[in-house]
């Protein structure tokens, strides 16, 4: 075997230091979730103890199942709902020549970039009024502001790619814009869609400042604001053993979704982004 | 005639929902700012003028402009959003050029590159807080074992060192953005301009400036104004990590403080609307900065 060059080995030491940045944050949260009481005062590096308390405790000393189905539900419905508006109006966007479409993407573009603060007391007095308050549905209600405008972006720029033959085929037999867009173009669509859709899952999922103000009451609040809300049972207690077994619970659908679909997610933040 | 009535017939319901949680509420944030609505009572607000953002009282100024710790904030934000976005950009193109170089293993490691980014920022947060824990935490204990610091320092704690510890978290999680899509960016250059280079021996460092550096130049700029926006936006890392710090607080925690915390729902969304003009005018500037070309007219 020949030796190795020089260059090849530095290679390989950065993706070594590469690999362990990105994952040793993690792992190091996961060894700390399996530790209590004392055992968290010393620092490990390999795991030294299996203790599963902390996962049990999680669940019996505050409502987490409940926080995980509401943080489910929002995500799911609001990804949903918002892949469903997005759908035609990427449609319009991408397929239909009009006055003012040039405008619009640029709306559609400033109000995903929007700096959410900018909108919470005039989105809080909105939710009140609609007596969505301390209510999962005005989550979904107001999750739109970053989901939708996300979706119809990535979307207008995969129906973009899709070939004109196909639209004009079947204007010949007929078809109206509604049958283009779910009978012809939604089965091509799958792939974007999922890239889509997933994307817009994780940052529903993630959502903190909206979950946080606008609700009240534990049963009502989603995981994020669940896990930056543990304590320890007493002040003397630390309750990182806790904190860590909450977080491990929540990232790890997160991260299984990333390695099953890791393609398709950067399909989606790419399309995104460089063809915009 | 009838495409563009389709059009707007399919814009129709994204618009509505666009138009109801984001223009409606801007508009109804801007408004409060005039008025002296609290959180509790929105409805029967008075208007003050201009009274939430500058006003003389026996010679006391008052107002979110008179308050130092809202410029605090603003010089906290764009420091944080400044420094991370530079360290990221560095980072994720180093990352983005090992990945592109193709080895046994990639897909591994491009996977593992997507766990900081797929993680939830409270929890990366959680994360970060735990290992910069005074008493306990790793980092502490780390460097004490290479003998590079003597006592443990603390991290968040620390006036001098909060902002590190923030915005070190921070270009843990966004790196991967940054260096996915500069991955994609560099793996659409074309590979014949590479070979001529290689067949004329032009050396490699030269040939990463003359030719992918201006060849990624869209995908960077793209890339770096969608991480600007964001920093600047910063709210669940910082409201995490450093709770109560005046050395890292920005704008949005700033804001969110004075609108749910102090239910000043007037004041707070003055600070709100002024939040909404810093980080307007940060994007003109960036948008007419990556517009020029050095040596080049502006096009």
């Amino acid at each position: 075997m020949r030796p190795f060059p020089a260059g090849r080995i530095l290679l390989y030491l950065l993706v070594l230091m590469i690999f362990l940045w990105s994952v040793f944050p993690f792992y190091y949260g996961f060894l700390s979730s399996l530790k209590s009481g004392s055992a968290l005062f010393t620092v490990d590096y390999l795991p030294r103890h299996w203790e599963w308390k902390n996962y049990r405790a999680v669940f019996q000393e505050q409502p987490y199942a409940v926080n995980i189905l509401n943080s489910v539900w929002v995500a799911t419905a609001v990804t949903a709902a918002a892949l469903l508006l997005a759908v035609t109006a990427a449609y319009a966007l991408a397929r239909i020549s009009f006055r003012g479409r040039g405008l619009l993407l640029f709306t559609v573009l400033g109000v995903s970039m929007f700096p959410q603060v900018a909108v919470l007391s005039g989105l809080f007095e909105l939710i009140r009024r609609l007596g969505l308050y301390n209510h999962l549905g005005g989550l979904v209600f107001s999750y739109f502001i970053f989901t939708l405008p996300f979706t119809v972006w990535v979307l207008t720029a995969f129906m973009r790619d899709l070939p004109v033959e196909l639209e004009e085929a079947a204007i010949m037999d007929g078809a109206g814009p509604a049958t283009i867009v779910f009978r012809v173009f939604l089965p091509l669509l799958k792939p974007a869609m999922v890239s889509t859709g997933l994307l817009a899952f994780i940052a529903a999922w993630n959502e903190f400042l909206f979950a946080l103000t606008f609700t009240l009451t534990n049963a009502q609040r989603t995981v994020p604001v669940a896990i930056a809300l543990i304590s320890g049972a007493s002040a003397y207690e630390l309750p990182w053993g806790r904190i860590m077994a909450a977080s491990v619970i929540v990232t790890l659908p997160l991260i299984l979704l990333v390695l099953v679909f890791q393609r398709r997610i950067v399909a989606g933040l790419t399309a995104g982004a460089i063809r915009g | 005639m009838r495409r563009t009535i389709t059009a707007w017939v399919f814009l129709g319901p994204s618009l509505l929902v666009l138009f109801l949680v984001a223009a409606w509420p801007l508009a109804r944030t801007v408004r409060l700012g005039f008025t002296d609505a609290t959180l509790g009572n929105m409805q029967e607000a008075r208007p003050v003028g201009w009274e939430n953002y500058l006003v003389q009282y026996d010679g006391e100024r008052g107002g979110v402009l008179a308050d130092p710790l809202w410029w605090r904030s603003v010089r906290n934000t764009l420091v944080f959003a400044g420094v991370s976005v530079a360290l990221e950009t560095v980072l994720g193109l180093g990352i983005a050029l090992v990945l592109h170089t193709g080895f046994p293993g990639r897909p591994v490691v491009r996977a593992a590159v997507l766990i900081p980014w797929a993680i939830p920022t409270i929890v990366s947060a959680k994360l970060w807080g735990w290992i910069y824990h005074d008493q306990f935490g790793l980092l502490n204990d780390l460097l004490m074992k290479f003998g590079l610091i003597a006592a443990p320092l603390a991290w968040t704690a620390d006036p001098e060192l909060a902002m590190v510890s923030v915005i070190v978290a921070d270009v843990w999680k966004t790196t991967p953005f940054m260096a996915l899509l500069l991955l994609a960016g560099l793996q659409m250059l074309p590979v014949d301009c590479y070979e001529a280079a290689r067949v004329d021996g032009v050396h490699p460092v030269r040939v990463f400036f003359r030719v992918t550096l201006p060849l990624i130049r869209p995908a960077l700029v793209v890339a770096v104004v969608f991480r600007v926006l964001d920093a600047l936006r910063v709210f669940d890392l910082i409201y995490v990590l450093t709770p109560n710090s005046e050395d890292t607080l920005s704008m949005s925690v700033y804001a969110r403080q004075q609108l749910v915390d102090f239910q000043d729902a007037g004041y707070g969304s003055a600070t709100s609307t002024l939040l909404f003009f810093v980080v307007a005018l940060c994007t003109l500037v960036l948008l007419t900065a990556a517009r020029y070309r050095p040596g080049k007219e502006a096009v």
